[in-house]
């Protein structure tokens, strides 16, 4: 199923928000949300992104569309830098990168129907005529199991899990070959996520899709994805197949993320060693010297804050940037 | 910690109903619910968005901005649910006190946190302002904020969302309360700040031995920490058992679904998550029948005509549902 060559290439991305300040609105410093960070995602591929909430995972997922012009750094999508693209070029690039956006709520126009924000995309870019537009609609609503029928319906009438299934179909309007999902069922109720996740993987089959998918439930994220790639405070930190990262977590960060998240058996969950960080996520704007994630690690060194740990890789596939791991 | 005992429960809710007045019609939020806390006791209360789990802990306390139709709620000897509120105003805070879901909307965001944590110990305990701060410094380092002195005359926008969470517990430990009703209080949380507040709160509970019912959709948090659990569906509990019993020999067919849902860290071979077909309900029309039916792959005709009671099916086990015979067999 898995073709070897990268079908998205991100080089050295770097993603800085300025910070202005005083009557002149000088730039004075800025959040450093994304900070270097490289990895290829084959064809085919689900390739989860984790982390904490201001980690910078979703900055990188939009910078990654081009969503926000990115600081420095490349994006090679199928073979052209999307970084260097015209803006005509980079609209048409965009029909074959999707995105599924977290809040099902706020990303659908309240004002327009299901059928208009599914038909939209495609007439924008000319896949579809006024006339076609309505049977192509249905297909998708089929596609994503919704009652065609619902297309002259507004998104209040709709659930959560439906709201999410009408997201999805308008990402796959346009045929895309790859789609980044944005965390794409932390809003919804436990009994659907599954529903969703369950979709989203048999359309991955269906229409061999690639993903990028961007969450903070590591269960979901092991279910899914076939590589996963952990992220602290705009770097990455870990980079490994699913199976070894969850089995041999190197970087005492995904250790301890892995050891917070809740087991759903108390047997296991009373007695386990639990690795619990100390503190919060220190500020984008002045990350901590050397590694990031010293003030933090129980590991940690003098030589962690002066020297930055390289990220290298520690075993076949497995790349980890710490000096201890 | 002490095992189900028959000693009295501290506190005692009984076929509580609670309705809501939308402009769309009449809501049936919360459909005869009864259950009882004992002293010391962990209390775990698990269902999704709109199963009513919020609601029926915020009626207890006539917090909520729904109707409470009928039922009554025992703490102390006295119906929380009938005495004046000047009764109920003791009660609250001094005896039981409450831990919301979002730290940023239920503190005030112009008052100083020391403030706002000295603000029951002065109105309840009667501390003098100088008093009320020094114990607010105590309580402040108790729920591990650092150098807490120093962080008394901040607002909360200048704490993380954990740290906020913390100066909740605190508010609510201020008075040492004998319950503390903490509704999804990690929900806004990242699993490492998660991790923290559990520890803390499970810390917490066994040093002071207060009774702690926690509110969560989330059936691993709830597998470390409660010594019972009531699973919540449509404004009705429709299963309760002690936290082991439950996860390793669940009845009704909703338990069993969230469970077989969950993708599992352990996990090693790969195959589709089982999923709970269709929504939740939204109870715009009195329920008679089960309003699991509808989602349920066990419905039996029954189902659609009745709805089931609680019933006992193991020791401190009890299950409504019709089919939870057919339930055990299947899923054996």
């Amino acid at each position: 199923m898995m073709d070897t060559a990268p079908l998205l290439q991100v080089k050295g991305l770097v993603k800085h928000f300025p910070i202005y300040r005083g009557v002149f609105q000088r730039q004075v410093a800025s959040v450093r949300a994304v900070d270097d960070i490289t990895f290829d995602v084959t064809r085919g591929e689900a390739f989860g992104l984790v982390g904490e909430s201001g980690c910078g995972k979703s900055t990188a997922g939009r910078t990654i569309l081009q969503l926000y012009k990115p600081t420095a750094g490349n994006v090679i999508f199928d073979g052209v830098d999307l970084t260097k693209l015209s803006d005509e070029k980079l609209r048409r690039m965009r029909r074959r990168a999707q995105m599924i956006f977290q809040d099902p709520y706020a990303s659908l126009n309240p004002r327009m129907t299901i059928g208009q924000i599914i038909a939209e995309p495609m007439l924008v870019h000319g896949l579809a005529t006024h006339k076609e537009v309505t049977e192509k609609v249905k297909e998708y609503l089929r596609i994503v199991r919704l009652n065609p029928g619902f297309a002259s319906r507004f998104p209040h009438e709709f659930s959560g899990g439906q709201r999410q299934r009408v997201g999805i179909a308008r990402a796959l309007a346009l045929q895309p070959d790859f789609i980044v999902c944005d965390e794409p069922i932390s809003a919804l109720d436990v009994s659907i996520q599954a529903q969703i996740v369950n979709l989203m993987e048999e359309l991955q089959a269906r229409l061999s899709l690639t993903y990028l998918f961007i969450a903070h439930d590591l269960s979901m994220v092991r279910h899914i994805s076939h590589r996963v790639a952990v992220m602290y405070l705009g770097i990455l930190v870990e980079l490994s197949d699913r199976e070894e990262l969850y089995n041999h977590p190197l970087h005492p960060y995904t250790q301890a993320l892995l050891s917070a998240v809740p087991v759903p058996d108390p047997a296991v969950q009373k007695n386990r060693k639990r690795i619990i960080l100390q503190g919060d996520v220190p500020s984008a704007v002045n990350p901590p010297s050397g590694c990031r994630f010293r003030t933090r690690c129980r590991l940690a060194q003098a030589l962690c804050a002066e020297q930055t740990p390289a990220w290298r890789e520690a075993s076949a596939k497995h790349w980890v940037a710490c000096h201890f791991a | 910690m002490p095992p189900i005992t028959s000693s009295l429960p501290i506190l005692q809710l009984e076929g509580l109903v609670t309705q809501f007045n939308t402009p769309e019609g009449t809501l049936f939020a919360v459909n005869n619910v009864s259950f009882d806390l004992q002293e010391g006791e962990v209390l775990g209360v698990v269902g999704e968005s709109g199963c009513g789990k919020s609601v029926t802990m915020l009626s207890m306390l006539r917090l909520t901005p729904g109707k409470v139709i009928s039922g009554q709620a025992f703490f102390n000897q006295q119906d929380l649910l009938s005495i004046s509120l000047n009764e109920l105003n003791k009660i609250r805070c001094l005896e039981i006190s409450m831990v919301f879901q979002d730290p940023m909307c239920s503190l005030n965001p112009v008052i100083t946190i020391g403030k706002q944590i000295a603000e029951p110990l002065e109105f309840h305990l009667g501390y003098s302002k100088k008093q009320a701060r020094n114990r607010v410094v105590e309580l402040l380092s108790l729920v591990g904020i650092p150098e807490a002195r120093k962080r008394l005359d901040d607002y909360p926008h200048q704490f993380s969302g954990g740290m906020r969470q913390r100066c909740m517990i605190a508010m609510a430990l201020s008075c040492n309360p004998k319950i503390v009703i903490a509704d999804e209080p990690t929900t806004a949380l990242d699993v490492t700040i998660q991790a923290q507040i559990v520890e803390l709160v499970q810390r917490l509970q066994s040093e002071m031995g207060m009774s702690l019912i926690w509110i969560t959709h989330d059936l691993g948090v709830i597998a470390g920490l409660a010594e019972r659990v009531i699973v919540m569906y449509g404004g009705k509990i429709i299963e309760e058992a002690g936290v082991k019993e439950l996860y390793k020999n669940p009845r009704h067919p909703y338990t069993v679904g969230l469970l077989e849902s969950l993708p599992k860290l352990t996990d090693t071979k790969h195959q589709s998550l089982q999923a709970i077909d269709g929504v939740p309900p939204v109870l715009y029309q009195k329920p008679t029948h089960c309003t699991f039916a509808p989602r349920c792959k066990y419905a039996i005709d029954d189902c659609w005509e009745m709805e089931p009671k609680l019933e006992e099916v193991g020791k401190a086990h009890r299950v409504a549902c019709w089919a939870v015979d057919r339930v055990k067999r299947i899923v054996e």
